[in-house]
């Protein structure tokens, strides 16, 4: 199909009808957003309750007053075990991505023989159901001593972390173009200078989403941090999961306990969701 | 081709066949740690779990007495399998079928360069971040089955909004109530399908769009044609996530149901028999089983994914 | 710009990977002695929370006061019933790696589960030296022990056959608090016909079993109930039928919503006047008095109907593991855990009554002061939903037949079930 002047002056003349299209758009989002505020709300209003206030009848009344007591009482609960939670998330989160790009790297455009078989057996991992391997999973992070402190858990979430990270790469990668690593090899850089020079710079949007997954995932585990850590390294979900009481369990603190402990995760997709950029790959396949 | 590349092999330097060389080594070398680690917390930990399924222990401490297929035997003809199969059928396909669609639209809508994406963006992510215990407290309560006087939660909204006919009992309906416990799921996870999807569109280079802009084809038709069929590779990691989360799902039901019959899961099945009965024979047994279901879904997806990629 | 992000990334990496370089974290965390004076004590229960997790602090300052050399390490991980610590306990048996004492429920849970495993201490010697026997109910002893030997110290007692009302709503109606079934259901029925639709609260699950074993104690009578449980009952016979065409009829009182309810919310039934009647644990009194309930105001009490002079019991207790890495601060915490002041300390906190005795009544409130009297005088039975009477297995399986008769509610399939269950399991 030809480019004929009508179609060019098409798209010069956008505007109006684009506008008005692109108005039409904010409808179904902010419906969107209200189904994902209502329970915002809930836990938001929760939070600023008193432990009287707090009931199914009572849901969806607002706070009688803005205190802030449930936070600081949150805040005093939480805050020893913070600390624990970034020492082995963060670096968790990290390698694990760094590994899963390699892995993906390898496993899509590097085929050797046995890629084909390696994929579904790193790829098996992540079905495994956790509580099925908890029992050898201790006696072996006790074998090799880490117990107790947050570095057995940082290689327990690095380790399962690989099969997602794994899964998220490889199939990103496989559907970039071959010709890219043929050009590269061409041009004679090898394995690694083809990773580091042509792949890795495409990845940005890979790397966002399972970091942002792999943050969350080691942030939020609570069945690992909670056979794998004694006290002095627990992590925030356990202090979390403590707030609330066996018998009769405190909403309101609860709540307000689960909102703070959330903020770090939140900062995280905000400062790495600048990287979701549009035309990352603008020139990518220029010459 | 073949011709092409014959004769380029035979002219490649013998430098150049080291480096090939070595980058292959190098390229085994990148994924062993990788395989080792894999090898030790996956499948050493698996063939444990194996073994204890084909034993009679139960009680606290270990009793590897060869029981044989017992466990496998007795959990077939036990009915709180048989709804736990049946919810994770109802749920699976709620929960991922909700996730892709709403993922896909939110994706696409915020592709759109509009003002506030950043915003609207954070906002369907941060659902993820919230711990599960609040998540399913919240929703327990919205979700509150009560009519009449006590009606409360969502039910509340729609009664004073007029919109009596969406109330219902939720998760208390009898044979499908589980098919609501995937809401709050997908009000988790949605957002993280979208932002897979907008790694993918954001990864699929404006030259293309413009290319079909150029030849004539309008918004709409480039997304049907053009866009969706590159996306495909992320629906298939996108299913992948979500079926092993739906296969899993433990912490949010009971956060949401507590522990109970009808809303019964393997995973919650495998726990209470765990840890709260100490019959770890069973408990070996359901997580093995699940494993297996598991392998095949995923066997025809490799075979579909790897013939894709001979294909393409 | 890639190359700025991934130095950054690195960056990060290392930084973090500095700052935690703790050495004393890579080893085998767990009490390790620092200096020659002090002896750790390793406890784990799972008393996070409000009056339960602030009982706990007030023993550990008798504890700290009584044995200042000994630095308490509290392993208390949250988690109804305790589901989670008990996980994590597994795993830690498993391993050989006991804490030195830790909480559980008196009775089947632990002698079912830890004796079974060997993995606690017979506690005999220490009954002695404390004359723990002069002050404990007898009917309590031999359902804590297994061939003469005790095995745990019961620090609290809590109440399961309870029935709490709403004074106003049975007031207006013209209703007594019932007796016997009979009555019970006669009392349903007349909230039904004044437009009562659900006259008896129920939550989720757990408080269906926990619903369940005062009716069949109330149906069947102490000693039945008892038989039940130690092998000398029959679980096929019609009282039991009879016990469960109870227990099915009562549901036919309850809420439609129950399951999507926590025992809170079904509680709080009952203080809002929308039903009149809700069998649970005296716990839920702490939690009305919480939400500044008064009792006999806002909330009445009764035996459960057909269980007047039974107090059906369940209790946290603490016990001392075999090979417990600090054997003789575990016993002294023991010491504390049976001791007067320790249990003075813990219980008003709590919302419990001590097992000894000989508590101070003037600490305890209306309705804990009425249930010493009680635990001083009635007969004591075991609970089940709570660790009594079956062990973790045996609960477990019944929980599963339980389950499936709420679902389908077929008397005869929920009898068999529970026969079976008795026969793998007891």
């Amino acid at each position: 199909m030809t480019a004929t002047a009508a179609d060019i002056a098409k798209g010069a003349a956008a505007p109006p009808s684009n506008v008005r299209a692109k108005i039409w758009l904010y409808v179904p989002l902010i419906l969107a957003s209200i189904f994902y505020l209502i329970p915002m709300y809930v836990m938001l209003a929760t939070g600023f309750k008193a432990f009287d206030e707090v009931s199914l009848r009572t849901m969806w009344n607002l706070p009688s007053g803005l205190s802030l007591d449930n936070f600081k009482a949150a805040w005093e609960a939480l805050s020893p075990n913070v600390w624990n939670s970034f020492k082995f998330v963060v670096p968790a989160s990290i390698i694990s991505a760094m590994l899963g790009s390699l892995n993906g790297f390898v496993l899509a455009k590097w085929k050797f023989k046995g890629a084909n078989v390696i994929f579904p057996l790193i790829l098996f991992g992540m079905f495994i159901p956790y509580q099925a391997v908890l029992i050898p999973l201790v006696e072996f992070i006790r074998s090799i001593n880490l117990f107790g402190g947050v570095w057995g858990l940082m290689l327990t979430h690095i380790v399962y972390g690989l099969p997602i990270t794994t899964l998220t790469f490889r199939n990103y990668y496989a559907a970039l173009p071959d010709d890219l690593v043929e050009a590269s090899k061409i041009d004679g850089a090898g394995l690694l200078g083809t990773y580091r020079w042509v792949l890795l710079p495409l990845s940005i949007p890979s790397f966002v989403v399972v970091l942002i997954w792999q943050f969350t995932a080691a942030w939020n585990d609570f069945l690992f941090a909670v056979v794998l850590t004694s006290n002095e390294g627990w992590p925030v979900t356990v202090a979390l999961n403590n707030l609330a009481g066996s018998q009769i369990i405190e909403w309101n603190v609860q709540m307000a306990a689960s909102f703070l402990a959330a903020v770090p995760t939140l900062i995280i997709y905000i400062f790495l969701g600048r990287y979701f950029l549009r035309g990352m790959l603008a020139g990518a396949l220029k010459g | 081709m073949a011709l092409t590349e014959a004769g380029d092999r035979l002219t490649i330097a013998p430098k150049r066949r080291r480096r090939v060389q070595k980058d292959k080594v190098l390229a085994v070398a990148l994924v062993s740690p990788s395989i080792i680690a894999i090898l030790v917390f996956v499948y050493g930990f698996i063939a444990w779990s194996a073994r204890v399924s084909l034993s009679t222990w139960k009680g606290l401490l270990p009793d590897y007495t060869w029981a044989g297929l017992e466990n496998y035997r007795n959990l077939f003809a036990d009915p709180r399998f048989h709804v736990d199969i049946r919810n994770t059928v109802i749920f699976t396909v709620v929960f991922v079928g909700g996730c892709l669609i709403i993922g896909l639209g939110l994706s696409l809508l915020l592709d759109q360069g509009l003002k506030g994406e950043a915003f609207f963006r954070g906002l369907f992510l941060f659902p993820m971040a919230i711990s599960f215990i609040v998540t399913g407290v919240v929703w327990r309560w919205l979700m509150n089955p009560a009519a009449g006087d006590r009606i409360s939660g969502l039910n509340l909204i729609f009664d004073s909004l007029g919109l009596d006919f969406l109330e219902n009992s939720w998760h208390a309906t009898p044979y499908w109530g589980m098919a609501f416990i995937a809401i709050p799921a997908i009000w988790q996870m949605s957002g993280y399908t979208m932002a897979l999807y907008l790694a993918g569109l954001r990864s699929i280079p404006e030259e293309v769009r413009e290319a079909a802009r150029v030849d004539g084809a309008g918004e709409i038709q480039i997304y049907r044609r053009v866009i969706l069929p590159q996306l495909r590779p992320v629906t298939l990691t996108a299913l992948i996530i979500l079926g092993h989360i739906s296969l899993k799902v433990f912490d949010l039901i009971i956060a949401v149901a507590g522990k109970q019959y009808a809303l019964d899961v393997p995973a919650i099945y495998m726990w209470q028999t765990t840890f709260d009965g100490y019959f770890f024979g069973r408990g070996g047994a359901i997580g093995i089983l699940l494993l297996l279901s598991v392998g095949l879904l995923v066997i025809p997806y490799l075979v579909y994914t790897q013939r894709q990629e001979r294909n393409s | 710009m890639t190359k700025r992000v991934v130095a950054l990334l690195a960056v990060m990496t290392m930084v973090v990977a500095a700052c935690g370089s703790d050495t004393a974290e890579t080893t085998v965390a767990g009490p390790t002695d620092t200096a020659a004076m002090t002896d750790t004590v390793e406890v784990f229960s799972w008393w996070t929370g409000g009056g339960e997790a602030a009982g706990l602090e007030a023993m550990i300052t008798v504890f700290g006061a009584e044995y200042p050399d000994v630095t308490f390490e509290n392993s208390a991980v949250a988690g109804g019933a305790g589901t989670n610590a008990r996980a994590v306990l597994a795993t830690r048996l498993q391993a050989n790696e006991p804490p030195d004492s830790w909480q559980g429920h008196a009775g089947q849970e632990l002698i079912g589960t830890y004796v079974a495993a060997d993995q606690i201490e017979p506690l005999n010697f220490l009954y002695d030296e404390e004359g723990w026997l002069d002050v404990m109910p007898e009917t309590l002893i031999p359902l804590i022990s297994k061939d003469g030997n005790i095995y745990s110290v019961p620090v609290n007692i809590h109440r399961a056959n309870v029935l709490w009302t709403n004074p106003t709503v049975l007031a207006d109606n013209g209703i007594d608090v019932p007796t016997s079934m009979d009555e019970w259901f006669t009392a349903l029925d007349a909230l039904q016909a004044a437009g009562m639709d659900a006259p008896l609260a129920l939550g989720e699950q757990w408080t269906a079993m926990h619903l369940f074993e005062t009716v069949l104690l109330g149906t069947m009578g102490y000693e039945a109930y008892n038989a039940l449980w130690d092998g000398n009952g029959d679980w096929s016979s019609a009282d039991v039928t009879a016990a469960l065409e109870n227990y099915d009829k009562l549901l036919g009182y309850t809420n439609s919503d129950s399951s999507a309810l926590s025992w809170q919310d079904a509680a709080q039934l009952v203080i809002d006047g929308d039903a009149a009647f809700n069998v649970m644990g005296d716990w839920a009194e702490g939690f009305f008095r919480e939400i500044g309930e008064e009792p006999n105001v806002g909330y009445g009490w009764a035996a459960t109907p057909g269980t007047a002079g039974i107090f059906q019991f369940l209790s946290d207790s603490f016990v001392l593991a075999k090979n417990a890495p600090h054997r003789d601060a575990a016993i002294d915490w023991l010491k504390v855990a049976g001791s007067l002041a320790g249990q003075d300390a813990f219980n008003p906190v709590k919302g419990s009554i001590p097992a000894r005795s000989d508590g101070d009544r003037s600490l305890y409130g209306v309705y804990l002061q009425s249930a010493m009297d009680d635990w001083a005088s009635d007969d004591v039975a075991g609970s089940l939903t709570h660790g009594v009477v079956a062990n973790d297995s045996w609960k477990s399986e019944i929980d599963s037949s339980l389950g499936a008769f709420l679902t389908n509610r077929d008397v005869a399939a929920f009898q068999a079930a529970l026969v079976a269950s008795e026969a793998a399991n007891a």
